[in-house]
């Protein structure tokens, strides 16, 4: 080991420091070729004779890749047909600087052995360290680091005996690869390279990166320039830009919002954008640096609905032009400056990109064999993306993934490259790989690691498992649960005491015992976070060995299980609290509707049915008493789909009915919750996993308020219990459906409920806002959710029945596991509703129905509607765009006035639904006015076949 | 932007060092004339003098002992050993602290039973800091006692660790110990492995306590071979320009 020394000097925010730091230069850094026999490997992952397919070097040889090749070639690195790559420290260090997940891959890339990818350690080898020279930028001497290295990798090859395997450095930087020739060191471009290969698909998945070249004649569209890094942050410091993150509206393509956070005036504010100018080539979700306007051009949303047209693309090539966007613009600013002006601003700069890989369908192309195209993504808020590809032919009507790579200034769309296709349009399997990957849920199959995690089945209790539970086998308990579960995480019973009050027992799965602490499915299962619910499909967080067989608490026998038992009064006073893991055996699986009927068949006086009855009594109390506290009853709208057995295909829909047992349930769990909350916070103060939904700042409510307004009743949101108070008052007798729609605006003005680590959260913040708990926590679905299992071992450990391990009381990992858990479970949610939204569109793909709607909200061009029956949300445009709309747009009360007809918010309406299949490529579901009957507007009544059935839906009640 | 990196995927520190490697040390006996004993350590950036008066008797306030000697530390940074520039080079809480610790350490080490009502006073200044402050330190005091020929059980060694991803770190700079995690300091008699100080600044679980507590033994050893060949080359020095008079 040979030591040395180097100096450097670093400035840190405001004062100048200098700061000293050692970096040590080693001899025992090897080469990791598995050819070499100088160096005393401890893995040799390039190998020996690599082989050089590509036809600009012939002999084989080793790549050498850049920082830049890196970063915006990953696509190409991924292939199959790239491997014996040798990654510097240098390279991976600035990747990981700039961009995090450009990093992953690269990492994944490295640990995958077939790639051959070696990460070689420049920075600590004593022959392949650079100093930086005065004057030189980081850059530049990063790039001679690395043309360093590729010389000394040359000679250290040539040092072997019939060696001649080359070096060969990948630089897209001109610069760079002159002086690399100059060296003596093979080097060549990414698109040389590729080239060479003669591999067209992979040629596709090169990144667009030319700028300027590509200026297309139809968009003369000039973008402003962003501003330089060095500058954004400078003004950013100053005050004089602001930083944050960028959000399209989903309403309408030329407005969004940044929101701010400002740590000096801790509100956190949001600065609204309009106009494409504005947006500045912004994509949701990049961090960009905003100036403010002056204030007298400050504006509101326009109450505009407006969605990317593609009537107006002429051709391939030729997309809107400049006057084209102004004519919009100009479009979008027509508007009589009455709404609250909000803080407006505009992008000058973007900070950090955060652009990912998109599913997309390639648009239709008019010019025969043309090679740009553009690709529409599935998410609506992200911007077409234009690719090049020669194989545009296989790639119509299939779902394809994109990558966005570069945003000129004079090109109206972003440039990016062919990834991949999934499958065909339409076709469900690819469908649901659209929504797991643009969600973002981790849907491989588990790897052999896992699996291999599983008890051995046939699997049996052991002496040695009963010996520290309590074996409560003798006890009659069942399982309440919707029809077709398979994962039953929960258990119940309720027993009279000899004292006179009741002992009630909630049996939670006990998924802890199978799943120890870091074991590879601990790691997989706490990275999914969630098990996913698709209407056709269950993505499930743990195998399903465990999920429906081992922890499923079903009816066929001992099952493990953590157990919560009360003892309680008859009126459903808590006289002790008692955690144990326990090993129970359920008498029964029923269903809700099972449940409910044994309750109300009154001959039956078996243990089971008084257990129920027990059960039932109590949960009632219990809401009651909680209902009183401020708990608020909201609604949602959840349906759920009958799906043809052989086809697959829905068939028919229902709303989820709610009766007595579900509330029962639900309503012990909470219990079970707050219990399990309130003992692992005392215990462990601060590294519990809580919790908690924040109550809502005021003016979440304005809209309900408005609403309810125009109706008017007066809503009081200064607490949670007013609210629920102000709710049940306002009801209209001849509009039934009135009362749940302000619920279902309630429930919008909510906040999300968070996990959180109790150590990193003040305590005053721990309340639960719509179940008025001043603390709760997730222990009742360790099966589905990986919070539960959290909470299950903190428990075990908190009653000494389990042992504590590092990570469990680290507050940090804690921290960010359950940023990881609030993530996933948010895109659960999301990924739910959008599977929800497909089968929506299939089952109107071969039916037109009229049926039952709802005023939501009125807007300047349309009127957002929701149709009960399906829980779904639509537009009906009230006028087309360029046409003179025969409505009446009133800016004070929100209606819409044709023909002496007016729409009011909240009015009944009856519209027709069907699929509007005129552009193949983008099927949309198209919504038309039947009643009120307005000339030249409404259509007719469809045929009756399936005709309106009358009558609200009873909806379920949500709490949350 | 993303942190730094503190161990590496290819399992090397920020500064090249693997896990178990301690940083450079090298180090120098009686570097002055006037104290009974002086030395000099350096581990890595971190560079310590130490001098040695005694034993001599109680002077000032000090109230003697009757059946052992009194051992007075002081332990001060030197204004300029910081990236900013101190206040004050001592009597700050920290500097106290570590004074005390000193004390402990050395009371444990050295034959205090000789000397009944008198004192021996130990003075370390750090000229430059970048972390295991008090390791150097008693490192340095060692040698100086040792230069000053006053007699102690065994030397005293002492090391730093800490704990990331899974890996114990040895002897750990100022850019590891100011990351948050935990930092274990041991001194130990090497011979006899008896530990004489052992201190944690934040909380380590105890599953990890082993493994760390392992591996800064094992820097102490190591640390332990670095001064005694530092101190037999001083030995070979000093007796053989004895033998030139």
């Amino acid at each position: 080991m040979q030591h040395s020394k180097v100096f450097m000097k670093k400035t840190k925010r405001g004062s100048i420091l200098k700061i000293v730091r050692e970096h040590y230069l080693r001899d025992d850094i090897w080469c990791g070729s598995s050819m070499c026999n100088i160096c005393l490997h401890e893995s040799t992952p390039l190998q020996a004779n690599p082989s050089s397919a590509s036809s600009v070097c012939q002999s084989p040889h080793y790549l050498i890749v850049d920082t830049n090749v890196v970063l915006h070639q990953m696509d190409v690195l991924d292939d199959e047909h790239i491997s014996n790559v040798i990654i510097l420290t240098t390279v991976l260090e600035e990747v990981r600087r700039r961009s995090t997940p450009a990093y992953k891959r690269i990492k994944d890339l490295i640990t995958n052995p077939e790639k051959h990818f070696y990460t070689f350690v420049n920075e600590f080898h004593k022959d392949t360290y650079v100093e930086r020279q005065p004057k030189e930028s980081s850059n530049d001497r990063n790039d001679r680091a690395i043309r360093q290295t590729a010389s000394w990798y040359q000679s250290h090859l040539n040092e072997l005996e019939d060696c001649n395997t080359k070096i060969v450095l990948i630089t897209n930087d001109r610069a760079n690869k002159e002086k690399a020739k100059e060296e003596g060191i093979t080097a060549f471009t990414v698109r040389e390279y590729v080239k060479g290969l003669g591999i067209p698909e992979l040629l596709d998945r090169l990144a667009n990166l030319d700028k300027g070249s590509q200026a297309h004649a139809g968009d003369n569209i000039q973008y402003p320039e962003h501003k330089s890094l060095a500058e954004i942050q400078r003004g950013v410091k100053s005050g004089r830009y602001k930083q944050g993150k960028f959000h399209l509206s989903r309403e309408n393509y030329l407005e969004a919002n940044v929101m701010v956070n400002d740590d000096d005036k801790d509100d956190s504010n949001s600065i609204f954008l309009q106009g494409a100018y504005s947006i500045n080539r912004s994509v949701s979700g990049d961090i960009v640096a905003v100036e403010m306007l002056p204030e007298e051009e400050w504006t509101c949303p326009s109450s505009m609905m407006l969605e990317e047209e593609e009537e107006e693309e002429k051709a391939d090539e030729e997309i809107g032009t400049e006057d084209d966007l102004l004519e919009k613009e100009s479009k979008a600013k027509v508007r009589k400056k009455i709404g609250p002006k909000q803080p407006t601003g505009k992008v000058v700069g973007i900070i950090k990109r955060n652009w990912r890989q998109y599913c997309g369908i390639l648009q239709p192309s008019v010019l025969k064999r043309a090679t740009r195209h553009l690709v529409i993504p599935a998410e609506k808020r992200i911007p077409k993306i234009r690719i090049e590809t020669r194989q545009a032919e296989s790639l119509v009507g299939q779902r394809i993934i994109v990558q966005i790579d570069s945003w000129p200034r004079n090109s109206r769309y972003p440039q990016g490259h062919f990834v991949r296709k999934l499958g065909a349009i339409g076709d469900k399997e690819t469908e649901n790989q659209v929504l797991l990957l643009e969600h973002d849920v981790p849907h491989s199959k588990f790897s052999e690691n896992v699996l291999r995690c599983l008890p051995s089945v046939p699997w049996t209790i052991t002496e040695q498992d009963l010996k520290y539970r309590e074996d409560l086998r003798h006890i009659t308990v069942c399982s309440v649960d919707p029809p077709g579960c398979t994962d039953i995480d929960d258990a119940l019973h309720c027993r009279n005491l000899d004292n006179g009050n009741l002992e009630v027992g909630v049996h939670i799965a006990d998924v802890s015992h199978f799943i120890r602490p870091n074991t590879a499915i601990d790691d997989e299962a706490s990275n999914r976070g969630t098990t996913v619910y698709l209407v056709d499909k269950r993505i499930d967080m743990v195998p399903e060995l465990l999920s429906s067989n081992l922890c499923s608490l079903r009816d066929d026998g001992d099952r493990l299980a953590f157990s919560v038992l009360w003892e309680m009064t008859n009126d459903a006073k808590i006289v002790n609290t008692r955690f144990t893991k326990s090993c129970i055996r359920s008498k029964a699986s029923l269903t809700y509707a099972q449940a409910q009927l044994i309750i109300d068949e009154t001959s039956r006086n078996d243990e089971l049915a008084t257990s129920l009855r027990g059960l039932n009594r109590l949960a009632k109390i219990l809401k009651q008493g909680r209902i009183d506290k401020g708990a608020l009853v909201l609604a949602s709208t959840e349906i759920r789909f009958h799906i043809d057995s052989e086809t697959h295909d829905p068939i028919d829909v229902e709303t989820k009915q709610l009766r007595d047992t579900n509330s029962m349930v639900e309503e012990f769990m909470l219990l079970a919750n707050i219990s399990v909350a309130e003992k692992i916070k005392e215990d462990f103060p601060n590294c519990a996993v809580l919790r908690r939904h924040p109550s809502p700042p005021p003016s979440n409510f304005d809209p309900l308020i408005k609403a309810a307004q125009s109706k008017g009743f007066q809503m009081d949101i200064n607490s949670g219990k007013a609210l629920q108070v102000s709710l049940n008052e306002a009801v209209i007798p001849d509009n039934p459906y009135f009362n749940t729609m302000l619920r279902i605006l309630t429930t919008r003005c909510m906040m999300q409920a968070l996990y959180f680590c109790s150590g990193m959260v003040p305590e005053s913040d721990f309340g639960h806002y719509g179940l008025a708990a001043p603390i709760y926590t997730h222990f009742t679905s360790p099966i589905r959710r990986y919070s539960d299992i959290l909470a299950h071992r903190l428990l075990a450990v908190a009653i000494g029945q389990d042992a504590s391990y590092a990570d469990l009381l680290n507050k940090k990992k804690t921290h960010s596991c359950c940023d990881n858990l609030n993530y996933r479970h948010r895109m659960a949610q999301y990924a739910g509703r959008a599977s929800v939204a497909l089968h929506t569109q299939l089952f109107f793909k071969k039916r037109t129905v009229d049926e039952e709607a709802y005023v939501l909200f009125v807007r300047k061009n349309a009127v957002q509607v929701l149709i009960p029956k399906y829980g779904l949300e639509g537009t009906l445009y009230v006028s087309k765009s360029g046409e003179k709309s025969e409505f009446e747009f009133n800016e004070e009360n929100f209606t819409q006035t044709a023909h002496g007809v007016t729409l009011h918010t909240f009015d009944p309406l009856i519209v027709q639904l069907s699929i509007d299949a005129s552009n193949v490529q983008h099927q949309k579901l198209s919504i038309k006015l039947v009643k009120p009957v307005i000339p030249g507007f409404s259509v007719d009544p469809a045929p009756t076949e399936m005709q309106v059935e009358d009558g609200p839906k009873q909806k379920k009640l949500k709490k949350i | 932007m993303a942190g730094m990196e503190l161990l590496s995927d290819q399992g090397f520190r920020i500064d090249g060092r693997k896990p178990c490697e301690l940083r450079r040390i090298q180090s120098k006996l009686g570097v002055f004339g006037k104290p009974d004993g002086s030395a000099y350590v350096e581990q890595g950036n971190t560079k310590v003098l130490a001098a040695v008066y005694g034993p001599h008797e109680p002077r000032g306030n000090i109230v003697k002992l009757q059946d052992k000697v009194v051992i007075n530390c002081q332990f001060s940074m030197a204004t300029f050993s910081t990236g900013e520039r101190k206040r004050r080079p001592r009597g700050d809480r920290k500097s106290m602290e570590l004074s005390m610790h000193l004390q402990q350490t050395f009371e444990a080490a050295i034959m205090t039973e000789l000397y009944p009502q008198s004192q021996i006073d130990i003075y370390v200044e750090v000229l430059q800091s970048d972390g295991g402050n008090y390791c150097t330190s008693v490192n340095a005091a060692t040698l100086a006692l040792i230069d000053a020929g006053i007699p102690m059980k065994d030397y005293v060694c002492a090391c730093s660790a800490s704990y990331l991803d899974d890996t114990p770190m040895v002897d750990i700079n100022y850019l590891e110990e100011s990351s948050g995690g935990t930092e274990l300091i041991v001194s130990i008699l090497p011979k006899s492995e008896q530990i004489v100080f052992l201190s944690s600044n934040s909380r380590l679980h105890e599953d990890c306590l082993n493994k760390v507590l392992d591996m800064a033994i094992k820097g102490c050893k190591d640390v332990y071979l670095c001064l005694d060949e530092t101190v037999r080359e001083h030995m070979t020095q000093v007796s053989a320009s004895f033998s030139a008079d």
